[in-house]
């Protein structure tokens, strides 16, 4: 027993801490991106090689304890050279208004605005603010965007010629009709992980684009049209049709993304909603599957379908790093063509680059055709209330398993919505 | 004299002070600096970044207290708790009065009914959204439990478990419970082995039956260890909230949701900081206040 | 075979079923983890045998090297007996305190660690970090030592006060008359004779630091200082897809927990029924 306790006295001991010096030349980076962190070491290498300069990415997972270490250590201002923001617009600026943030407006404008113009427009405006944002933000640009993405709907083809289905639905009564021929031959329709809210939103909000058109969800947002409106009711009545004639899969608004992507990959449903990174998982999961890409089908044939999309992933610059003109060299680095076409190469997303597009995969190029489509909270002059959306997403949830009718949960997210809007008017 | 008495005395509160120190020091540092600051910012409305943080008084008070998502949240985890006290405790009990028991491979079940508490929620989520996972492939159940009842004959039983209001919960707590009967079971059986045999066999000779037994003589020891059980059973059930986001993520519309998912939809979901932070505030009042009923109620049976 | 004889059979066999129905039930999901790393990604959904025709050990290796789990297990491995060894230490000399001694504040310092235990603190990993980095103790080791010490305190003195109160002062008075300090009769007598308590301790604070991976990413920034729990966040989201891989990884990672509750459980049987140490 003695001996132990000595031994382990030793250990604690050993264990004591060394602080070490942060040097000029090291640039160090967190980020969350857990699929591409072999690769981005590849990339640091290869920096070092070429310019001397040391890249250090750190990884910290999952996504939620990212935010939480971003969110502390921006409070303790010990935030890194380079990090990422995982959250809604007004947290972005939040952490702008703060001082956090580097603008890089002049840098994108530099040389005729040569590094603005080799990416896409969509990705670098997830990460710009407006002339009269509602954030009182400094117009410009205020990240770099690493990769493009939009969400849209996978079919897969094997499944749909079972059920006779030869083509996949453009419009809403295709879709039903395709539906309940799967449904003949014993298939799930669509799966989804609704389980994580957002992605609900997101389907919903791609309804809304195409039934009622941005400017007047915008007047929604800004108070001006009420919930209840005809318009809003059609939007959560799709979730209700589609739930009445079986389109969903089983368990779908409770199931992980994670889980839902098995299910597609593993031929369980017909139909999958879902981002352009899941093509690189259904590769993994399995190789041998083959599936499209197609827009959600049309409800309202006047108006084209909304999808959204925008950067996937972001980086910004500490405000405060000794390093920034360091730091904005290697992001110029990251950002081009060939390393982009690395990037896009070994971890299957699309390039944020628009001359590393050559590079990718037929099923990628379906999802980078759309790209006109999309559209994005973040690009929005205006944004909901967080809690109105949570009362939104939790509505529709209801409305799929039964729980509540349409006008009900309308009724319900108006009531929050007046009483956010009370709140702000009050000053807060 | 008197003054060198006192001086001893000091001298040895002193010491004994000093005993408690490291812990009080430890605690102090890690736990009350930032408990306070969590109490301040309670009476701010804070989006968890901005350098501005309103005061705002009493209103998150006042807000929660009118939230009635909150209040059903509350409720959701008392359900879970309820359960984890009757079926993981009455379960945990019966394994433990078992295992008391001279009986053959007494060590090989004791290891076993500890392996749920060592494996991470994760896992155990994992596993079990295998298990009560809905949904048909050719024509077969993949989910394990729909298959079983399928294969059995059942097949009216077959559901949706975690997207069902009427089943989501109850299945959240008895994977809950499952987790947790190990702690009891083991904290059960380390008591039931002081009890002194000679009471059974004075009772036995006494003609008692295996109930009078348990009644007369098992229960009666061990109202302290139960009582240690069912204050950390309360804690434990009233506080999860890990295995619940691993099985049905955010939730079932309400009717999955506990105070702790709720405080964190609070900060990180819709960004309110201050408001999360009332939250907790008067979450850890009501547990406060449960735990002085337990013991107020250990107090008096210690008394009878 | 008389009919008292049919009748303790057929009782202890019905209590047999019911005992192994329970064990079974917790050992599945035990067997299921072991059954998928043995798997290959093809089968692993698609395969519905008990057990697999081709074990495929290799998984394993994958995990160890693909995880970079060497470091990671080291570094868990200090963490775990380092704060488990300082909460032992720390929390049956308080416990001990607040059992036997006697000092002015006694019970309100008690009834704060107990308080502790019931409030949650939404969000106290803010000021934790700020507070952390003022004292120079983010990123290293002994500052997360000292925060996960700090995670298992109230419990453990909870615990082992509810211990000393019950355990019958003789012993101690004896060893007062022969002269004993109060640190002696605590090391001497108190401790041993706490023995199966502190086995609790030792399980539950094992399991605790050994499952942590949310506040080490958030106090520490090196690789090189992450636990396993970390790891196998980032092997988890780097391999979602490789079912059996990453379930080789999870089972690597209860191994040791297990071997801990293996050794600490006889002593929390044999300790307490070894007599008249609780009375």
């Amino acid at each position: 027993m003695r001996k132990l306790l000595g031994v382990i006295l030793c250990l604690f001991l050993v264990v004591g801490c060394a602080k070490k010096k942060q040097d000029m030349n090291t640039i160090s980076i967190w980020h969350w991106m857990t699929d591409r962190h072999e690769a981005f070491e590849q990339l640091a290498v290869k920096y070092e090689e070429q310019t001397g300069v040391k890249i250090k990415f750190d990884l910290y997972a999952p996504s939620d304890a990212y935010t939480q270490k971003i969110i502390a250590s921006a409070q303790a201002k010990v935030l890194p050279d380079v990090y990422g923001v995982l959250d809604k617009k007004e947290i972005f600026a939040s952490f702008i208004n703060s001082g956090f943030i580097t603008d890089l407006t002049e840098e994108f404008q530099k040389n005729n605005g040569e590094w603005e113009k080799s990416l896409f427009a969509k990705a670098l405006n997830v990460n710009r603010f407006k002339e009269g944002n509602i954030y009182d933000v400094k117009p410009g640009v205020y990240g770099v965007p690493l990769d493009v993405t939009n969400i849209q709907m996978l079919y897969n083809k094997k499944l749909l010629a079972k059920a006779g289905i030869m083509a996949p639905p453009k419009t809403f009564e295709g879709f039903l009709a395709a539906i309940a021929a799967l449904k003949r031959v014993g298939i799930s329709g669509l799966v989804s992980g609704w389980g994580e809210m957002w992605m609900a939103d997101c389907f919903a909000s791609n309804y809304a684009f195409n039934i009622m058109g941005e400017e007047k969800i915008m007047a929604t947002y800004r108070g001006e049209i009420s919930y209840t409106d005809p318009d809003w009711i059609k939007v959560f009545t799709i979730f209700k049709t589609l739930s009445e004639s079986g389109a969903f899969a089983e368990g779908i608004v409770t199931k992980l993304n994670k889980l839902a992507e098995q299910d597609f990959a593993l031929e369980r449903a017909a139909f999958s909603f879902n981002g352009s990174w899941s093509v690189n998982i259904y590769h993994d999961m399995n190789p041998d599957l083959e599936y499209g890409a197609m827009l959600p089908p049309v409800f309202n044939k006047n108006r084209p379908m909304s999808i959204w999309g925008g950067a996937g992933s972001s980086l910004v610059i500490n405000n405060s790093s000794p390093r920034r003109d360091k730091t904005i060299a290697f992001l110029k680095w990251l950002t081009a063509k060939e390393q982009q076409a690395f990037l896009a190469k070994e971890t299957r997303n699309l390039p944020s680059n628009r001359e590393a597009l050559s590079a990718i995969p037929p099923i990628l190029s379906q999802f980078a055709e759309v790209m006109d489509n999309t559209t994005h909270p973040t690009i929005w002059m205006q944004n909901e209330f967080p809690l109105v959306l949570e009362r939104m997403d939790k509505g529709i949830q209801s409305i799929i398993i039964g729980e509540k009718t349409p006008e009900q949960v309308a009724r319900e997210v108006q009531e929050v919505k007046e009483k956010e809007l009370k709140k702000s008017r009050r000053g807060r | 004299m008197i003054s060198n008495k006192r001086l001893t005395a000091t001298k040895s509160n002193a010491q004994s002070f000093a005993f408690a120190l490291p812990a009080i020091a430890i605690f102090s540092v890690f736990y009350i600096y930032p408990f306070f600051d969590i109490f301040r910012l309670s009476f701010h409305q804070w989006n968890g970044i901005s350098s501005q943080k309103i005061f705002v008084g009493f209103e998150n008070f006042s807000d929660l207290m009118q939230d009635g998502i909150w209040w059903k949240s509350m409720w959701n985890a008392g359900f879970i708790t309820l359960v984890a006290l009757t079926f993981q405790n009455c379960l945990a009990f019966a394994l433990a009065l078992a295992c008391d028991r001279e009986i053959r491979l007494k060590r090989f079940y004791r290891v076993l009914f500890f392996i749920p508490p060592v494996l991470s929620e994760i896992v155990v989520g994992l596993i079990w959204s295998w298990i009560l996972y809905s949904g048909m492939q050719n024509g077969q159940h993949i989910g394990l439990f729909n298959h079983f009842l399928d294969k059995i004959g059942l097949h009216h039983l077959v559901n949706n478990w975690l997207s069902d209001p009427k089943t989501a919960l109850p299945c959240i707590a008895i994977v809950h419970s499952w987790k947790g009967f190990g702690w009891g079971f083991i904290m059960l059986l380390a008591g039931l082995q002081t009890i002194d045999r000679q009471l059974y066999e004075a009772a036995k000779v006494d003609g008692a039956g295996w109930w009078s037994v348990l009644k007369n003589v098992t229960i009666p020891m061990m109202v302290p260890v139960i009582l240690v059980v069912v204050i950390l059973t309360v804690l434990g059930s009233m506080q999860a909230f890990v295995l619940i986001l691993s099985m049905v993520g955010q939730g079932l519309v309400y009717h999955t949701d506990v105070p702790v998912t709720r405080i964190l939809s609070a900060m990180t979901g819709t960004n309110r900081f201050g408001y999360a932070c009332s939250m907790g505030v008067v979450f850890g009042l009501i547990l406060v206040g449960v735990s002085l009923g337990f013991k107020m109620i250990s107090d008096r049976t210690k008394q009878a | 075979m008389n009919y008292y004889k049919v009748k303790s059979i057929l009782k202890s066999s019905f209590l047999h079923i019911f005992l192994m129905t329970v064990a079974m039930a917790c050992l599945f999901p035990l067997f299921w983890m072991l059954r998928s790393a043995l798997m290959t990604n093809e089968t692993v959904f698609v395969d519905k045998s008990f057990i697999p025709q081709t074990l495929h050990f290799e998984n394993f290796i994958h995990a160890w090297e693909q995880g970079n789990f060497g470091t990671y297990f080291l570094n868990s491995i200090i963490y775990t007996t380092s704060v488990v060894f300082c909460i032992v230490i720390i929390a049956s000399l308080a416990a001990y305190a607040f059992s036997r001694l006697k000092f002015p504040g006694k019970n309100l310092f008690f009834y704060m660690f107990v308080l502790a235990l019931m409030i949650p603190l939404p969000g106290s990993f803010v000021p934790l970090v700020v507070l952390m980095n003022k004292l120079g103790l983010a990123n290293t080791k002994l500052g997360y030592i000292l925060c996960m010490v700090n995670v298992g305190l109230s419990m453990s003195i909870l615990l082992l006060k509810t211990f000393f109160d019950k355990m019958s002062p003789d012993l101690e008075d004896a060893a007062r008359i022969d002269g004993c300090g109060k640190m002696r009769i605590w090391w001497h007598i108190a401790l041993p004779l706490a023995r199966p308590a502190i086995a609790v301790i030792v399980i539950f604070n094992s399991l605790n630091v050994w499952n942590e991976y949310i506040l080490a990413q958030l106090l520490l920034n090196d690789k090189d200082l992450m636990p396993l729990q970390r790891g196998i966040m980032v092997f988890q989201g780097a391999h979602s897809v490789d079912y059996p891989v990453l379930m080789a990884g999870l089972t690597i990672s209860v191994i040791p927990i297990i071997i801990v509750y293996l050794a600490m459980q006889k002593h929390i049987i044999k300790g307490l029924s070894s007599g008249a140490v609780v009375g």
